[in-house]
């Protein structure tokens, strides 16, 4: 038993976890062709979540808060990227790759935008005054999602909203006899380009050794004379900016949004956080695939099944390591 | 004696008599004779759905009171437990037929699947953080209310159930005297709606009363200290998981009791009124404008909200007629959402009053 815990975590450890669901669903499965659309499927899933879940455990991991209202800014993101879109019909919808990339580059670039400066906001107005007080942390965040879903639907109503898709990024493409979507490849880079820099930032560079130096010990920073409550900020926005890139991405792949996105997806994103660790970047990136994995997997093996797929993986986690995956804070 | 120390500075506290005591528990009385009396001072069904809407909700948020605020847990699924005992009572009500066997067997089904998950969840994760906590039992919650809208077989999906109650409950049960003409008590007609309000009433205080004296009993002692003090309570030897998952159980069966009152008044159960996030937002809402950590809180925030759910959204839409011409801010102002500024009085409570209007009004403002 000892030696095979040791083979397993001198293959990587628990980073081996989605490569192991996926080996047995192929098993299960049985069908290369429907294995590997499913795999992708899943995988474009869960770096979209990782858009979300990234910033929400960063935040975490720093400054000790938990930020229930994290689902407002996805939804805000997935509106605004919307917005931009719709705006720009003429180059979303037209033959230039170059329009359709720019229109894109627009829309995720808006929501990114705003995700940071109202992350600025709400840090500054809504969390700053309750640091390190849990409880009203949770009660004021979850105020400041009641009354951000509630402007939502002020701004752009309760009906469905139908998100354009770049031409570009329509349509598929095969391998071999699997058509492979456009979007979903798209989705995948993006999401690991996200995680490349973020983990070249955390480290690779001095900003990153500060903000693991925080998440590790605060008070020992702040001793040295650095100024944390700036940190505090840029990560906050920095997450909040992920969230809405992912609310946006998001957008772009369901093409039909409605204000109830972003309280949906925090399930999910919350799952993926427990089920990671809070704090970590690995974490989060490990939880996300395992759940964009398990959700797709499950619906197409146990269609009955497919809803309390990701509960149930949750509570194995939990009954095997109670603090995640890879839990970057203890406590 | 350890016991003693931590309780006796509250004693002090409530041994003074201060308007702001006057205020709050003349206020809980009025409340409570309003209750008592509400068939007759109150005779329109609309006034009595709405009576009976406080007396259940008032048992709800009492014992998610004894959660977040005396021993500081936060939970969010709360409504998970409620709707348990709803939608066990009118499965039972549905399959069953009307009668008293099937609310006491749908009922008790529905109390032991909330207790048996609460001890479930208490266990896997309360002996982590908090924050924790909250997120397990929002994924749980969150999946309970997907499960009850799929599995339309049993619980009617989206539409809910409709089913019928005991016939000693329903209108047509009426008391009649010896010519057979119906009685009237102070002019109201005496009939099974009559027995169905006190039932739920009387059912209502019974659990109320039951918390108020688990909250003054030395196990709600031992909970506020381990509120106050989680390391300090455990050093002294108090098993913290312990009381933790076991207060978690007593809430979530108070609350699948309360479910089961719901059921049985409304003759109706489905996502909307039982299990949504809205009304776990509203039991929040509640118990922290009514004051966390007050049993009596529960009861000023359950009438206000309920009030304001009713009146605010009329005075909402007066205001949004009048500024009709303005753009936005008619938005703004519609009826639909009232939510939006219940949120940031919401917010401003939690800023300059945590502990709420009968808190700060009891003298308990000053803590954390």
């Amino acid at each position: 038993m000892n030696s095979l815990s040791a083979t397993f975590s001198r293959f990587g450890g628990v980073m081996l976890l989605p490569v192991i669901l996926a080996l047995v669903a192929f098993v299960l499965i049985g069908r290369p062709s429907s294995w590997l659309t499913l795999t992708i499927a899943g995988l474009a899933m869960g770096m979209m979540i990782f858009l979300m879940a990234s910033g929400l455990s960063l935040i975490f991991g720093l400054m000790d808060v938990l930020n229930f209202g994290h689902s407002a800014f996805v939804s805000f993101g997935a509106f605004i990227g919307a917005t931009v879109l719709a705006a720009l019909g003429i180059w979303v919808r037209g033959d230039s790759a170059f329009l359709n990339i720019l229109a894109l580059v627009a829309a995720i670039g808006a929501a990114t935008a705003f995700g940071a400066l109202a992350g600025w906001f709400f840090e500054r107005v809504i969390i700053k005054p309750v640091y390190a007080d849990h409880l009203r942390q949770i009660l004021i965040t979850v105020g400041a999602l009641i009354v951000a879903e509630e402007i939502l639907l002020v701004i752009w109503g309760g009906t469905p909203m139908p998100v354009p898709r770049p031409a570009i990024l329509t349509g598929s493409f095969l391998i071999g006899d699997v058509a492979v979507e456009i979007y979903r490849i798209f989705a995948f880079l993006l999401g690991l380009a996200v995680y490349v820099i973020l983990h070249l930032t955390l480290n690779r560079t001095r900003i990153g050794l500060l903000i693991r130096a925080g998440v590790e010990n605060r008070e020992m920073v702040e001793a040295m004379g650095f100024r944390i409550d700036r940190l505090f900020i840029g990560v906050f926005m920095a997450g909040s900016a992920l969230a809405a890139m992912g609310g946006a991405m998001w957008a772009g792949y369901q093409g039909l949004i409605t204000p109830a996105l972003g309280s949906e997806l925090m399930v999910m994103v919350f799952i993926v956080v427990i089920i990671g660790g809070l704090g970590s970047i690995q974490g989060s990136l490990l939880g996300a695939l395992m759940v964009g994995l398990t959700t797709n997997y499950v619906a197409f093996l146990f269609p009955k099944l497919a809803l309390a797929s990701t509960m149930l993986l949750m509570m194995i986690v939990l009954l095997w390591r109670p603090w995640g995956l890879r839990p970057a804070v203890k406590g | 004696m350890t016991t003693q120390s931590i309780a006796s500075p509250m004693h002090t506290v409530s041994a003074r008599v201060t308007i702001g005591r006057i205020i709050v528990y003349g206020f809980a009385a009025i409340v409570g004779l309003c209750l008592l009396f509400a068939p007759f001072l109150f005779p329109d069904v609309r006034a009595q759905e709405v009576a009976a809407r406080i007396c259940v909700f008032i048992v709800l948020v009492a014992s998610y009171d004894l959660l977040i605020g005396y021993t500081g847990i936060v939970s969010f699924a709360h409504t998970m437990f409620f709707g348990l005992g709803a939608y066990g009572t009118a499965i039972a009500l549905k399959t069953m037929g009307r009668g008293f066997d099937a609310i006491v067997v749908g009922g008790s089904l529905g109390v032991a699947a909330a207790f048996i998950l609460a001890v479930l969840i208490g266990l896997l994760s309360l002996r982590v953080k908090e924050i924790f906590f909250a997120m397990v039992t929002l994924a749980a919650a969150s999946v309970m209310l997907v499960l009850a809208s799929q599995l339309s077989n049993f619980t009617g999906g989206e539409d809910g159930i409709t089913y019928e109650i005991p016939r000693f409950f329903s209108p047509a049960n009426r008391l009649e005297d010896a010519n057979g003409d119906q009685i009237r008590l102070f002019g109201v007609p005496v009939t099974g709606r009559l027995y169905l309000y006190y039932f739920v009433f009387l059912s209502s205080l019974a659990l109320f009363y039951l918390l108020v004296r688990i909250v003054r009993s030395p196990l709600g002692t031992v909970l506020q200290a381990i509120r106050e003090n989680e390391m300090r309570a455990e050093a002294i030897g108090y098993r913290v998981v312990a009381y933790r998952t076991s207060v978690f159980c007593i809430a979530a069966v108070v609350a699948a009791l309360a479910g089961v009152l719901r059921a049985v008044w409304l003759r109706y159960t489905g996502p909307d009124v039982t299990l949504s996030f809205d009304i776990m937002i509203d039991v929040l809402l509640m118990v922290v404008i009514g004051g966390m950590g007050t049993m009596v809180g529960a009861i000023v925030g359950v009438v206000i909200m309920t009030l304001a759910q009713f009146y605010l959204k009329d005075l909402m839409g007066a205001g949004a007629q009048a500024t009709a011409d303005l753009p936005l801010i008619p938005d703004l102002l519609n009826p639909d959402r009232w939510l939006l500024w219940l949120g940031v009085l919401f917010i401003l409570l939690v800023y300059f009053f945590p502990s709420g209007i009968a808190g700060t009004l009891l003298g308990k403002g000053g803590r954390k």
